[in-house]
């Protein structure tokens, strides 16, 4: 597969990415060789293979429903960068 | 005292040789006037160092010391540690004083060590030449126009130096075996699931592993028996008891048997590597190891698969990333859209841009099932190759990596040639195995990786085969000569 300008545009949007446009044509390149070394993958059949999510084939654990945190809020936002109130703030969403 | 291992450093804090303050002044003394040239540290805690050394010297005149009581180590800076920066290698985290301690700082805590600060990396751990930290290029103390491996490269560097008695790093597709290998030093990526990730920031959470690298295998057994074990924060910790993992490094190894896997001594191997591994090899006949030629005829897909998974799920943890909460913000965001996109693309480097966006691709709509789900496929097809091949031997062996320390700089645009780097290390993550590299000679005055790849959970077997090799060997011994 080779990613060209505009399909790069959109991948970065989609991962919320601002990138130069200078260099765009640098990342289409990098990415379509990237791309292209996966895609030897596809020299092997692997129809009859079940995915493996798991290097143990464990299913996550599940632990009770019980408070286990304690209120660190302030402790929490003294790296923020911007509250108020206990709140994170950003610019205006809703007018 | 900077030459002794953590073992002979224990002895000598227990017998009254030197205090822990002193091993810890002449650590942060040698970090001073050596680390400049290097760059293996991003943060030194100097105050810090010494008020937990005055603490260890106090529980040791109590007898109340441990293996690692009172042992200077650097701590990869991936871990979160209490009031301390975590950056992790990046702009994004540049600003991040981390408000609480990554399970593996705790363990080092309770053991009484001694941190002596944290250790340079590739940019959120995405890299083979420790070339992608926001902090520079970390230079390898064998030769500093060559790289030290990455993305522990810091730590390894610092390590090779004398600059930490141990040191941590994680693993994700050789980022602990590789660097151990071009700097010259043990290193050992345990089974996944084995440490706590609890604290550790992701990159690619089916992969990712911590573990340590010292001078010996005696003292990555120390170390790791004091970062093992379960912890119910990280929802992928094994519950699985941990044994004593220096109890059995004496044990003979006669009638082990190795797999040698014919795929890893192929075309790209160096002819001078390939001369010191089989010499390595040979050395271990001569202490009763039994030699099969193996296969793992699926080691063509680790690279290929390796950079679908470890980018799709670097892409979703990374997301985490985006300006609000904590970390890099731009200036003067237009709105919010505007505030998450400047953020990232100011806060993160070109590769790890690269892998996001590789990801992100990967995982969208209409080509999950040709990239994620064909990729778990072939990593299935990885993982039955070891699992044939250890039914019929101990462990194997091969190189950690296909050639000696590159030049800085030498592949630092062409991310392919990078990637390749790792040729020899990311099926062992994919499969979730334990895999140890171990100083086995020299290659055009480099160091040359020896690697060990054990079943799950057999950590303390590759530990003894590599003490054992230990026994008869004095390259884990050996210290660049600008750093004696």
């Amino acid at each position: 597969m080779s990613l060209d300008s505009s399909e790069v545009k959109k991948i970065a949007h989609l991962a919320r990415l601002a990138i130069d446009e200078n260099d765009i044509p640098q990342y289409a390149h990098n990415l379509s060789n990237i791309l292209q070394l996966v895609e030897q993958m596809n020299a092997v059949d692997t129809d009859q293979v079940s995915p493996m999510a798991h290097p143990l084939d464990e299913n996550q654990r599940l632990r009770d429903d019980a408070v286990t945190e304690t209120d660190q809020r302030e402790h929490f936002q003294t790296v923020a960068p911007q509250i108020e109130n206990g709140l994170y703030l950003v610019p205006k969403v809703i007018e | 005292m900077y030459q002794l291992t953590i073992a002979e450093q224990a002895q000598g804090l227990k017998a009254g040789q030197f205090s822990s303050v002193e091993l810890t002044k002449m650590y942060l003394d040698r970090i001073k006037r050596m680390d400049g040239g290097l760059n293996s540290y991003i943060t030194v805690v100097e105050e810090a160092a010494l008020a937990q050394a005055q603490a260890a010297d106090q529980r040791l005149a109590r007898g109340e010391a441990g293996p690692l009581t009172g042992i200077p180590v650097a701590q990869k800076d991936i871990f979160c540690t209490n009031g301390v920066k975590t950056s992790c290698g990046s702009k994004m985290l540049d600003n991040f004083i981390a408000p609480y301690d990554a399970t593996v700082i705790e363990k080092f805590h309770a053991a009484g060590a001694v941190m002596l600060g944290k250790t340079n990396m590739d940019e959120f751990a995405m890299g083979s030449s420790n070339e992608t930290s926001f902090y520079g290029p970390v230079k390898n103390p064998w030769d500093t126009s060559t790289v030290p491996g990455g993305s522990s490269g810091g730590s390894a560097a610092a390590m090779a130096a004398r600059l930490a008695a141990g040191v941590t790093g994680t693993d994700t597709g050789g980022s602990i075996r590789q660097p151990a290998a071009l700097c010259g030093i043990t290193g050992l990526k345990p089974t996944y699931g084995r440490v706590s990730r609890y604290g550790m920031i992701a990159f690619a959470s089916s992969l990712d592993q911590a573990g340590a690298m010292a001078q010996s295998a005696e003292d990555v057994a120390i170390m790791l028996g004091a970062m093992a074990g379960f912890d119910e924060r990280d929802s992928t910790s094994v519950d699985k008891a941990v044994p004593d993992y220096t109890a059995g490094l004496q044990k003979d190894i006669r009638g082990l048997k190795v797999g040698l896997p014919k795929e890893y001594f192929a075309a790209g191997l160096d002819g001078d590597v390939a001369r010191v591994i089989e010499t390595a090899i040979e050395e271990y006949k001569r202490l009763g190891a039994e030699i099969v030629e193996i296969s793992l005829p699926n080691s063509a897909l680790s690279v290929p698969a390796y950079y679908v998974v470890a980018p799709a799920e670097c892409s979703s943890n990374l997301s985490r990333f985006d300006g609000v909460r904590f970390g890099y913000r731009c200036e003067a965001p237009q709105d919010l859209e505007d505030l998450y996109k400047r953020s990232r693309g100011e806060g993160f480097g070109a590769e790890v841009k690269r892998r996001i966006m590789i990801g992100t691709y990967a995982l969208s709509a209409g080509y999950y099932d040709a990239y994620y789900i064909k990729a778990q496929r072939a990593r299935r097809l990885i993982s039955d190759d070891f699992k044939q091949a250890f039914a019929k031997v101990d462990v194997i062996m091969a190189p950690t990596t296909p050639t000696v320390a590159f030049k800085i700089g030498e592949k630092a645009d062409d991310p392919i040639t990078m990637y390749l780097s790792d040729i020899n290390t990311i099926a062992v993550n994919l499969a979730g195995l334990p895999g140890m590299s171990i100083p086995a000679g020299f290659s055009q005055k480099l160091p040359v990786g020896l690697q060990l790849i054990g079943n799950y959970f057999d950590e303390a077997r590759l530990l003894n085969v590599a003490h054992q090799y230990q026994q008869v060997t004095d390259w884990h011994r050996q210290i660049p000569q600008d750093f004696v």
